[in-house]
């Protein structure tokens, strides 16, 4: 692999990819917006961005022929990161408008619950569960920015894969991993250094290969349901 | 537990910061993208840039502008100014920007809202309300800059705005806008008691102590100035440290004193 490893930034046709495009490039990594599945092929990892509905982002997805190669990089066990809408797809279904989504992780995305506020729009903590080298630098509690109403709720027999939860009202899961899988419900781009600390621990993990530890669990889960 | 917000305004008019002010003719203050990165290292929570060009030519290098900030400054960017329609929304989210705040076209056509936020999701939507105080009492809506009136209540609009599917409604008070007389916390109270999502209180700033009376008098869960910030009477890291010690929970990670 190159010493600046190549991202496959999904691009399924809303919002902001400026930021995430420049911060990848920040931290060392080369960066291809991918449209359709051509697009991920040389790619050493891919990251799915996002914010907003399920329904439409799925529509998207479906239109430009993403959901079985996505389905199948996950499967692979080969280094993905889901971000904010890009995590939420992972899950069964969402509640937000009834979309059935790409059923990779057990659980449902669903509305905070007790929320003072909603959206959830602001900087707020990131409190670990287990540590990980995709927090590497980065302190225990330390803030992240979230916009968003809802979240993944991950199913009680895949708990594991929780790796920190933030508190708005209740609190809900905002990182998980399982093998080389990582989704984060903030945005790492728009959180300042500890944001770019994070991505850039993920370009280093795809560069050291750190992430395909063999421990595969969303592969096993892909490859199971 | 969520942080309270503080959010410099760069008033923006043909690719150029100027100074929002009363007292004498605009000002250039320089590069947006350059101001944006300066206020992004000293602590900002986000940045707003409020498009003011007069001119329509002022769009394309309002794009652009968007664009080299996104790519220098890592904190969330909301832009607004003039923003008529979907596809313009879609444009300045495209180039760089986290979510659109629409004033003027939301109030001539209110179904704006709701098909901006249908398509990119209620947390790209802001609400621009401008307000002033009615001889009625209350409080009415004004459009263009602030120049027009409208037969609008700021209370009831806040509310339909919010129900039409805005994910945040940005606050300013007409009456207190450039004075540097406080924030107009009545008007603030009434709009976040009435409504869900989070409001951003806007005109008026001073001092730190504005800042913390629009969150614990006003119920503000973002607080936004311009003139104090740019002229330096205040840093960021002076008004966070008085919403600190006031009790309130903001981000302190990499603010600059």
């Amino acid at each position: 692999m190159s010493l600046s490893p190549l991202v496959a930034v999904v691009d399924y046709g809303a919002g902001n990819l400026v930021s995430i495009e420049q911060a990848l490039m920040a931290v060392g990594a080369r960066v291809v917006l991918a449209e359709d599945a051509s697009a991920m092929s040389g790619a050493d990892a891919l990251l799915v961005p996002g914010v907003g509905a399920a329904a439409p982002a799925m529509d998207r997805v479906q239109r430009q022929g993403l959901v079985e190669p996505i389905r199948r990089w996950i499967a692979d066990d080969r280094p993905f990161l889901g971000i904010c809408l890009g995590l939420q797809l992972l899950f069964e279904g969402s509640d937000e408008d009834g979309a059935t989504t790409l059923d990779i992780l057990p659980g449902r995305t669903v509305r905070l619950e007790d929320a003072p506020t909603l959206p959830h729009i602001g900087w707020n903590q990131v409190e670990r569960r287990r540590e990980h080298a995709i927090f590497d630098g980065i302190a225990d509690a330390s803030d992240f920015y979230f916009v968003h109403s809802y979240a993944g709720a991950v199913a009680d027999e895949a708990s594991d894969v929780v790796l920190a939860d933030t508190t708005h009202g209740q609190p809900f899961v905002s990182a998980i991993a399982t093998g080389a899988l990582i989704g984060v419900q903030f945005h790492p781009e728009r959180s300042g250094t500890d944001g770019l600390r994070l991505l850039s621990n993920f370009v280093d993990l795809v560069r050291s290969g750190g992430l395909a530890t063999g421990a595969g669990t969303a592969a096993t889960l892909a490859t199971s349901r | 537990m969520l942080r309270r917000r503080v959010i410099p305004c760069l008033d923006v008019a043909n690719g150029r910061v100027v100074k929002g002010t009363r007292f004498v003719d605009l000002v250039d203050e320089g590069d947006p993208p350059e101001l944006a990165a300066r206020y992004a290292a000293e602590g900002a929570d986000e940045l707003v840039f409020l498009d003011i060009s007069a001119a329509r030519e002022g769009r394309a290098t309002l794009l652009e502008i968007v664009e080299r900030t996104a790519r220098r400054a890592f904190v969330p960017l909301t832009v607004g100014g003039g923003v008529r329609s979907v596809d313009e929304m879609r444009a300045v989210l495209r180039a760089g920007a986290d979510r659109v705040s629409l004033n003027t076209a939301a109030v001539a056509d209110p179904s704006l809202i709701s098909r901006c936020a249908a398509r990119f999701g209620s947390q790209a939507v802001v609400v621009a309300i401008d307000a002033r105080s009615a001889p009625s009492g209350g409080w009415e809506v004004l459009v263009a800059g602030g120049r027009e009136p409208t037969s609008l209540e700021a209370v009831a609009w806040a509310r339909e705005a919010a129900e039409r599917g805005a994910g945040e409604l940005l606050v300013t008070s007409i009456d207190r806008d450039g004075t540097q007389s406080g924030f107009d916390t009545e008007l603030l109270r009434a709009i976040t008691s009435a409504v869900t999502v989070p409001v951003i209180a806007s005109g008026g700033a001073a001092g730190p102590a504005d800042f913390v009376a629009a969150v614990t008098e006003g119920g503000a869960d973002a607080v936004l100035a311009a003139s104090i910030f740019h002229r330096r009477i205040h840093s960021i890291g002076e008004v966070k440290a008085a919403m600190a010690a006031a009790g309130l929970p903001v981000r302190l990670t990499g603010v600059a004193a």
